[in-house]
This record gives structure tokens, sequence and C-alpha cells, in this order.
């Protein structure tokens, strides 16, 4: 009964740091990770058995079935696209719905990023898919609901990071550096 | 030279980002030794001094990190490094690096607050977002407080951008910083107020998640969100302010009147699903008392249901689960789509279908109900079947069996889930079949028949997921073996031989049971020889035979097991072979006079036991248990051989006498008797339930020292007798209780002066036990709290409110006309829910500054306050309310916390003084005492609204609730 309470309480004490999404994570079919974003404060071991555990559930789950699991307290909710599911965590109390359009907005932008994405994109762009979600989403709170605006804000941070890759690369840079 | 040279040529053939993840694809040498031979490269590369090349290394660490979960805490200065390149790029790839792997613990925190300082001043904005983004990651006390300033700024910065992310990070800088939102929280409701959409869309979002956790100090906000939830074409933001609305609602019945209308205009014109679910679940859950808004809420929730969409479908049932208490009908016209969803193919759906129809049970309808779920378990797959198993054994179990009157049917659908094939609740079952049998009396004649049907049984042995249940079973039989109708088949049953197939620990619970079952049998055989003998002496026994030859043991032991004996069973016994194979040794006569004697007229059964049965019973118990008097299970052997070696005395007296003379046989039955009867007293020692904390609140007696040396110890054990056996054999059960007796029978071997105090203690505690036993009429309270060694008259006030609370929800509660039950519910046996765990409390007060920060800042920074004395209705009472009873709450009086909040109020940002831990401590008492103003108030308010939650009485620690009027402006009035 003890140890029931303590978990209890520190499930309390994890709802009321963090906000609305706990984390959200990328699974394919085979059950590769592709992308993990922790909004709540997880070890690295919590890590690995959650995913072990969501994709165990999640991957089973025929098709036409509902999009929303519920998994120690918390609600999964979960939708495919092509050979890839898209997991949020969310608390009880949380619109699933929401999540869900949630995901599907993030989905929306990376296609348009990607220009029709498919899993390789994501496999190779995997930070891409980090600032995108970042833009998206801010401590677990949905954050910007215009693809047009999020779109534009990617395309700004890219040419920043080109010039800065161009400095960078060209060969005086490099040849002022090795004879420093 | 030689460095960067190496450098140099580390940058020219580097792998890159690309090269690991196509190397990691192809796959040639195994993954595993692919990563570890690239963690190699990387830990050279990042050590590089070229910040291109030790910015690749860590990207590509953190690819392995995310995604194959390698470790990478220990780059996390090298992520620094990178963190305060002057290039983006790099350190886009730092900031990402951190974000992800960073926590509170990171050591290397306490160095980037300048770095962090630094870029949040930015002119650039995407460089203020990248540092606003990991401060909402790894946000520390410390961080938050050095960062307030920075963050204060960028709330009003002109790039909508910047200050949006600004607001969103600011609630994290709230919950770890409190006195930043005495700084910043003016701001924050600038935002709200202000023009622009999306800071706007922010600050909602913000004031979404403080409002769940402490509603009342946002009610002055109240007008914007309105202006928001009429004015708003966004989605997103709608439906976070419904969600404002959805906790501030309850809390003031002018705001709820005044949002019915606007969410009623949405739900029906929205075509957005989510935002359309959202307004039900407000409707539901706060405005309850609006019937036109429900019923489109319902009618909206119908055609959830019949969608195809099983997500749909989903939220359709939750959304019924939600109205059920209180609005049974909704339910019952759609129980034909709930009752099928119980079949559904998408077993989230069955499982939100089978909460549903448990949220209906009621004392009326539990019967129907479980018949009804537990024909679908018989029906369904085994995962399923156990969620319906457990579910029936949680809601009927719930808050003492509050549910079930008629016990015997439950006890015997008890029995009836263990015989489900796919039944692996054991564990459960097991636990409340014993608990039933020490709260409710009544039940236990059918516990003991249920208990007989399962151990008789010997298919049920070779399933593991019932040892459990068998062990309960046992148990329950060798304790009450009284109320059996045949003890012999229950001899029988618990020594076959399949018991073989049982754990040890359950076997010994068998043993045991077999142990008290002979026990029984041969005291009612000697008994009855008894009735025989002073017959033919009618003069002794009018002398009183009992009390001189056998002592006050007689009296005590006939009282005790007279009335346990059977009515119903005596015609059988008529008819049992050992009742034919009786000659007329024993004279009705007798029979009646012993009963006489006695003041009983139940009439015993003794015909049943004769020398011949008795014997035979003896030699089977011999025969089972002989081989394991050799069993290396310590439990086991010790048990049998307990029995071996009572079942050899009673041998000597028992069948001696066959040659013996008339005179002998009587000295030696006599003897018998007696050491019968001193083992049946042990055994018939009453057990009840002892409240998990009763230990804690008897006082230790004076003149006792519990630390010191127990040089005594070895004769305390050399004179454990039989009796510790009852309690051994409880704690194999787990029933965390203690034997009275036999423990202060040891005692009084040893030492005399504790002894009688802890006697009288324990006869004190009993006598107490005895008043809480309730009366058996249904109208009297349901509640009982078991009262501290130190109740005070605020807890019994307490008491009487919520009892009063109670019976009000039990009325509500019951929506037809109450059936004549047959018979009156049985008494059940309550004791305390023990008490909150402290740490619960610590967690509330940490929480509650955060609330209290927030009403010092709206009170102090807007003028609309027209008291001080904004309680603040805390989120954790919730948590109370659903939990136990918080009995020890530092008994300070009302009035007195209510003058340390206002002194608290008037103190105000002083708070930001450097000593602050202190301050801290001092507030949260003072909390302790808002708090409860709080909860006396949420506990008014339902009162007043008669609603049917179940109300837990734990959370009312206020009596005299002090009015308030929370501050409102006139313009939604």
């Amino acid at each position: 009964v003890l140890s029931a309470s303590f978990i209890y309480i520190a499930a309390l004490l994890r709802t009321s740091l963090v906000k609305m999404i706990h984390f959200v994570l990328l699974i394919s079919r085979q059950g590769k990770v592709r992308l993990t974003k922790w909004y709540s404060p997880y070890s690295q071991k919590e890590r690995s058995k959650v995913i072990r555990e969501l994709s165990g559930v999640i991957l089973a789950r025929g098709p036409k079935l509902c999009n929303f699991v519920e998994w120690r307290g918390y609600k999964v909710v979960y939708k495919r696209y092509a050979s890839l599911y898209f997991c949020m965590c969310v608390d009880q109390e949380d619109n699933e719905l929401e999540v869900l359009e949630m995901i599907h907005h993030y989905v929306e932008i990376l296609d348009r990023y990607f220009g029709s994405v498919c899993e390789l994109d994501l496999i190779f762009n995997f930070h891409k898919a980090y600032y995108i979600l970042d833009e998206l989403l801010l401590a677990g709170e949905l954050q910007e609901s215009s693809k047009k605006t999020v779109a534009r804000l990617i395309a700004a941070q890219d040419s920043l990071v080109e010039t800065a890759k161009e400095q960078a690369n060209s060969i005086s840079n490099m040849i002022a550096q090795a004879t420093k | 030279m030689a460095t960067t040279a190496s450098s140099f040529m580390d940058s020219l053939f580097q792998r890159t980002l690309d090269d690991l993840i196509k190397g990691l694809r192809h796959n040639l040498i195994g993954e595993q030794l692919f990563i570890s031979k690239s963690l190699e490269d990387i830990r050279k590369e990042i050590k590089s001094t070229d910040l291109q090349t030790k910015s690749i290394a860590l990207e590509k660490l953190t690819y392995l990190s995310s995604i194959h979960g390698i470790d990478m805490s220990w780059a996390a200065f090298h992520a620094v490094e990178i963190m305060s390149s002057s290039r983006f790029s790099h350190k886009k790839i730092g900031y990402l690096a951190a974000s992800l792997s960073f926590n509170e613990s990171t050591e290397v925190l306490l160095l980037i607050t300048n770095q962090l300082r630094k870029d949040l001043s930015s002119t650039n904005e995407f460089e203020v977002n990248l540092a606003l983004e990991c401060l909402s990651v790894i946000a520390t006390i410390d961080l938050a407080r050095d960062l307030t300033p920075e963050l204060f700024t960028l709330l009003s910065s002109s790039k909508v951008y910047v200050r949006k992310k600004a607001i969103a990070v600011i609630f994290k800088v709230f919950e770890k910083y409190q006195d930043s939102v005495g700084v910043c929280f003016k701001r924050l409701v600038e935002n709200l107020e202000g023009s622009d959409g999306k800071s706007m869309s922010a600050a909602v979002g913000v004031f979404c998640e403080l409002a769940a956790k402490d509603p009342r100090a946002y009610l002055p906000l109240a007008p914007e969100f309105y202006r928001i939830l009429v004015d708003c074409r966004n989605n997103w933001v709608l439906i976070k302010v419904l969600k404002i609305f959805a906790s501030l609602a309850p809390l003031e019945p002018r705001l709820a009147k005044r949002i019915v209308e606007p969410i009623c205009e949405l739900m029906r014109k929205t075509g957005a699903k989510s935002l359309l679910f959202e307004c039900i679940r407000t409707v539901v859950t706060s405005l309850g008392e609006y019937e036109s808004a429900v019923r489109l809420a319902v009618s909206k929730t119908r055609e959830f249901l019949s969608d195809d969409d099983s997500n749909l479908k989903y939220l359709g049932l939750q959304a019924l689960t939600i109205m059920g208490p209180k609005h049974l009908w909704a339910i019952l016209e759609n129980k034909e789509v709930v009752i099928k969803s119980l079949s559904d193919t998408d077993s989230n759906v069955k499982l939100a279908a089978l909460r549903l129809v448990m949220t209906m049970v009621s004392e009326d309808n539990v019967i129907e109900i479980c018949r009804v779920l537990l024909n679908y378990s018989l029906k369904s797959d085994p995962e399923f079947c156990n969620e319906i198993l457990s579910s029936i054994l949680f809601t009927c179990s719930r808050n003492f069996y509050e549910i079930i009157v008629d016990f015997d049917w439950y006890v015997s659908l008890l029995g009836e889930m263990s015989r489900i094939p796919n039944c692996q609740k054991g564990e459960e079952i097991e636990s409340q079949l014993i608990d039933i049998c020490l709260r409710v009396e009544d039940a236990r004649p059918e516990l003991v028949r249920v208990g007989r049907d399962l151990v008789i049984d010997p298919a049920l042995l070779g399933n593991p997921f019932l040892h459990g249940i068998l062990s309960a079973a046992a148990w329950v039989s060798g304790e009450y073996v009284e109320f059996a109708k045949s003890p012999f088949e229950l001899l029988e049953a618990l020594l076959q031989p399949r018991t073989n197939l049982l754990p040890s620990s359950v076997r010994s619970v068998y043993i045991q049971s077999s142990f008290k079952v002979l026990v029984f049998c041969l005291h009612s055989y000697l008994l009855n020889n008894e009735a025989h003998i002073p017959s033919s002496s009618p003069e002794k026994l009018a002398s009183g035979v009992p009390d001189t030859v056998l002592g006050d043991g007689f009296l005590e032991a006939s009282v005790i097991t007279a009335p346990k004996s059977i009515v119903e069973s005596e015609h059988d016994a008529d008819f049992s072979p050992g009742a034919s194979n009786h000659g007329v040794s024993v004279e009705n006569d007798g029979e009646d006079v012993i009963h006489g004697q006695t003041s009983l007229s139940v009439p015993l059964e003794k015909d049943y036991f004769t020398r011949e049965s008795i014997i035979k019973l003896l030699d089977m118990s011999e025969m089972a248990l002989g081989p394991l008097l050799e069993s290396h299970e310590v439990e086991i052997q010790e048990r049998s051989r307990n029995v071996i070696g009572l079942i050899e005395l009673i041998k000597q007296e028992i069948t001696g006498p066959l040659v013996k003379k008339e005179t002998d046989d009587m000295r030696d039955e006599f003897k018998a008797l007696n050491m019968i009867r001193l083992i049946c007293d042990g055994f018939s020692e009453e057990l009840g339930p002892v409240p998990v904390t009763a230990q804690e609140r008897v006082p230790v007696p004076e003149g006792l020292t519990l630390v010191e040396n127990l040089c005594d110890l070895d004769t305390i054990f050399a004179d454990m007798n039989l009796l510790t056996q009852s309690s051994l054999i409880l704690g194999t059960l787990n029933l965390g209780e203690t034997t009275g007796g036999s423990l202060s029978d040891l005692q009084t071997k040893d030492d005399l002066e504790p002894a009688t105090e802890s006697t009288s203690l324990l006869s004190e505690h009993r006598k107490r036990h005895g008043l809480y036993y309730l009366p058996s009429e249904k109208s009297n309270s349901l509640y009982n709290a078991y009262p501290p060694a130190n109740d005070s008259l605020l807890q019994q006030n307490e008491n009487d409110h919520v009892d009063d609370l109670v019976k009000l929800t039990e009325q509500s509660l019951v929506p037809k006309k109450k059936p004549s039950h047959a018979k009156p519910r049985p008494v059940v046996v309550k004791l305390d829910e023990g008490d909150v765990p402290i740490t619960s409390r610590k967690l509330e007060s940490e929480e509650n500054l955060l609330s209290g920060a927030v009403r010092d800042a709206l009170l102090g920074n807007e003028d609309k306050s027209t008291s001080a004395k904004v309680p603040c209705g805390k989120s954790s009472s919730k948590r109370i309310e659903k939990g136990k009873q918080s009995v020890d709450v530092p008994s300070e009086s009302n009035d007195n916390a209510a003058d340390k909040g206002k002194a608290d109020v008037g103190k105000g940002s002083s708070r930001r003084s450097k000593g602050r831990g202190k301050e801290r401590k001092h507030k949260s008492g003072v909390k302790g005492g808002t708090q409860r103003e709080g909860n006396g108030q949420r506990e008014n308010l339902k009162s007043s609204r008669t609603s049917k939650h179940k109300t837990h009485h734990g959370a009312v620690d206020s009596v005299n609730v002090i009015p308030q009027t929370p501050v409102i402006p006139d313009f939604l009035l």
C-alpha cells in the first residue's frame, strides 16, 4: 500500500511539473525508434522502458481501432502515417482529439518541408525533425498553429545555418585555422 | 601545432552524421559493434579544438543518444562549449544536445547561466528561441531565479515570435521560482488582454495550466477569458479557454450561468470534433445544473456513440462515464450502445464501456449487473475477462463493501468467480474472502459453505492462480468449522492427496486448518460423551460439576462453541452414516440438561460424533500427515508434527477405555476433554480486524522500555505453546493483525508489571472496538472512523458533519425506490482508513507556494480585489478528498489561520528577502490553515448543490467556514 501511494505521489509530482504533452515518440512499424522528445524528466533507463512498453502495445493494435491507449495513468494518442507511428503522451484530462490534430499538424508541416515526407527523410534529417517539432511545441504546449509560419521560420533558420556553414567550409578559412 | 594539425586531419576524415546513419543502416558489422566503434571516434573528435569537428561529433552523439538510447551525459561539458560558439549552426547543435540530454541534476548547468542570459538578450530572435527552448526543458530554481529579469524583458518584446515563446516558458519559471510571479504576472496578463492573437493564445495556454492547479486565484481574470470565449475563432485557443472555465465555473455560479449560452452555441455550430468534445466535457463536468445544456451535450454524445469512428465511440463512452453518477438517465438512454460496446472489437472501447457500466452500479442493481458481466467474462478473451473480474471486485469492495447488501450472494459470487477458467485474480479474491470473513459476522456460514465447495474440489488444486483462494477457503473453513455441515468431509478434503500440488505456504494453511477441524470434532465428541456421563449421575450435575472440576474454562468454552454449531444441519445429521452407526449411548435428556446449564437452547448434532468415527478420523489424519513429518519445509513439518502429536495423545485416551473400567474411562475422558478444551479455547478466540495504525495509537506504557536487551528471550520461546499457532497462521495470510490473547499470555509469564498494563490497554481497545461496531439498521451513518487516541472535539464535530453529508449523498444516489430487502444489511466492521502520508501534505504546501504567489500578484497588481482573503482553493484538496483522512493536521484554530493568511498577503513581495528558507517554512504552515478554509468551502458548495459526487470525508478540516465573496467584476454579474 505504501509503495503504491508513493508511486501515486510521484505521478502527481510529475504532472505538476509538466505541461500538456509528456513526450513525443516516432516509432517505425518494425519497432525502430525514429524520434524521441521528452518534456517530462525521465532517466535514460526509464526512457528505454517506456519505448519498449509502448511500442509493444501500439504496434500490436490493428487498424481501425481507436487511437488512444491508456498507459500508466496517462493517455497515449498515436496515429500511423505510412510506416511510422506518431505517439504523444498526455494527461487523462487532456483532449485526445486535439492531440490527434496536433500530430496531424506536425505531419503536414513535415510533409511541406520535405516534400511528401517519408521515413528516410526523418532518418537522415533527425535534427531537422526536432527543430520543426520545437517550433510547434514548446514546454509541451502547442506554439504555432499556422503551417505557413512554421515553414517560414524553419527556412529562415536553415539559411542562417547555411551561411554559417559556408563560412566554415571555405578553404581559406580551413587553411587559416590549420596554420594558426 | 601538432594538435591543430591532427584536428585538421580529423576534420578532413571525420565521418559525417550521414555517414554514421548510412553505416548503421547497412549494418555490416552488427549494430552494437558499429555503435561502439562510432562512439570511440566521437570521443576522440569531440575533444578537438576545431568547433566544426567538435559539433559534428556532438551531433552524431545526439543522434545515437536519442535514437539508440546511448548515454551522453559525459559529453555535457562539450555541449556547453558548442552552445557558446558564435556560429548559429554550432549553437543550434549544442542547444539541441543540451535540451535532449540535460536534466536538473546535470552538473554543468551551473556554467550555462551566463550563456543563456547572453542568448536571451541576443538581437537574433532565433538565438533567443534556442535559449528559451533549452530553458523550458532544464529550468532549475537557480536558472529560473537568475533569468527572471531577461524573461521579464522578453514578455513585452516587440517580436511576436520571441514573446509567445517567452510566455510559454514563463510557466516553467513560475513553478521553479515562485517569486518570479510577482515580477512577471502583470506582463503575462497584459499579453492575455493584448490584441496579438499569438501571444494571447500562448498566455491562455499558461493560464490553462495554472488554473488546473488552483482555479480560485484566477477568478478575477474571468472577464478576459469570457471575451476570448466569445470572440476567438481559433479552436486550439477555445479548447484551452473551455478547460479554464471548466475549473472556474464550479467556484462561481454566476459565472456558470454566464458561459452556458456561449458554450451551447459553440456546440451547435462547430464542425471540429475536438472542440465539440471539449464543450461536452465542460458541460458535463462543470455545468451539470443546466438541464438544456446537458440535454444538448447528451444528444451530441449520442452522435459520437453512433459514429463508426471508434475514436468517437470511445470518447462518447468517456463522456457518459463523467455524466454517469449525476445524470443516470443519459446512460439509460444509451444503454444498448453501451452494452453492445462490451463486445466491441477494440479492447480500449470495451474497457471504456466496462468502466461506464461500473459507474452505474448501485446497491439496487449490483446483483443484476454482476450477473450480466460475469456472463460476458465467460465469453471474452482472458485479458478482458480479468478486467471484468477486477472491476467487479474493485467496485463491490469499495468503501467497505458499501453497495453490498446481500453478503451471501456476494460470497457465492466470489466462489463462482474462482471457477471461471481464465480467472487470474486469485490474490484479490483471497484477500476479500478473508476480509469479509473478519468484518461481516453474518456472512460466515455462507463463506464456510463456499470455502468447503472450493476446498473439496480436487480439480482446483492444479491451477496455480487459485492457490491463494484455496488458502483463504481452507483458513475460513478451519477457523469457522462450527458452521460446516460436515466437518468429517472437510477434514478429508483438507488432507486429500492432491494437496501436494500446493505451494508449501498454502499447504501449511491446509494443515493448520485440518488441525482446527480435528480439534473441533474431538471437542464435540468429548462434550457429547460428557453429556452422556453426567446423565447417569444427575445429582452431580446439579452441584455444578463443570465449575468444580473444570474451572471457568468450561463455561467459556461451551458458551463459545455451542452457538456456533449449525441449526440447519441437524436434520442432515440424522441421516448421516455416523448417526446410523451410532448406538444408544447418548440420551437426549442429558444433552438438554447440558444446554440448559449453559443457557443455550441450540440443539447440537452430537449424534454425529461416535467413537468409531472419531477413531477413523484420527487414523485418516495420521495417515495423511505421517509422511509430512519429514518434510523439508519448516512450516509444513512443524504443523503436521503438532497435529500428529495431538493425535497420539488423544488416541491413548480414547482407544484405551475400550478395555478399561468405567470409572477410569470417565477420568481419562475428562483429562482428554480438558486438554482439547484448552486448545479449543485457543482457537475460538474471536479474531477481529485491527486497523493498520492501531499499534501507533497505543501509547507506550510507563515503565516499558522497548529498546532494552531481551535477555529473557530464550525462556519466552521455550514457553511458547500451541496458542501462538493461530497468530502464526494469520501471519502467513498476511492480514496484518495480532492475536491479542496469545500475546498477553506470553507477557504475563514473563514480566508482570507491563503485562497488566498492556492487557488493560488491550481490553480498553476491545471495548472501544465494540463501541464502533455498527448497528445493523441501514439508516445509520455508514461512516465510522476509529478515533485516534487523543481525539479532539473538532474531530468529533467534523465526523458529524461528514455523516450528514454521507446521508445526503446516500439518499440522492438511490434513484429508484428501495426494494424491501428480505433481510437487513449485516454489520460490516470498519476501522479507520489510515492517514494521509506526510509527503502528500508537503507536496501541497509546495504547490501552494505558487498559488500564493499568483494570488499576491493578482491582488497586488490589479486593484480589483475587494477582500484580502481570497482563499486559495486548492487543487490538491481534490486529492485529499479522493484519498484518505488527514487526521493529524495541526489543530490551529481557523480564525488564527485566516489572520495569518491576511498577514501573509500583506507581506506580499517582502517574501523575496534573504531568509527565504525560513519564510517558506513559515508560509507552508499558514497554507495549512488557508487550505483548510478552501476545503471547507468546497465541501460547503458541494452540500449546497447536493451533488451526487462521492464526497470523501477526510478533506473537511474546517468547521466554521468563513463566507467568501469571490472577486468578480460587476461586468459579469
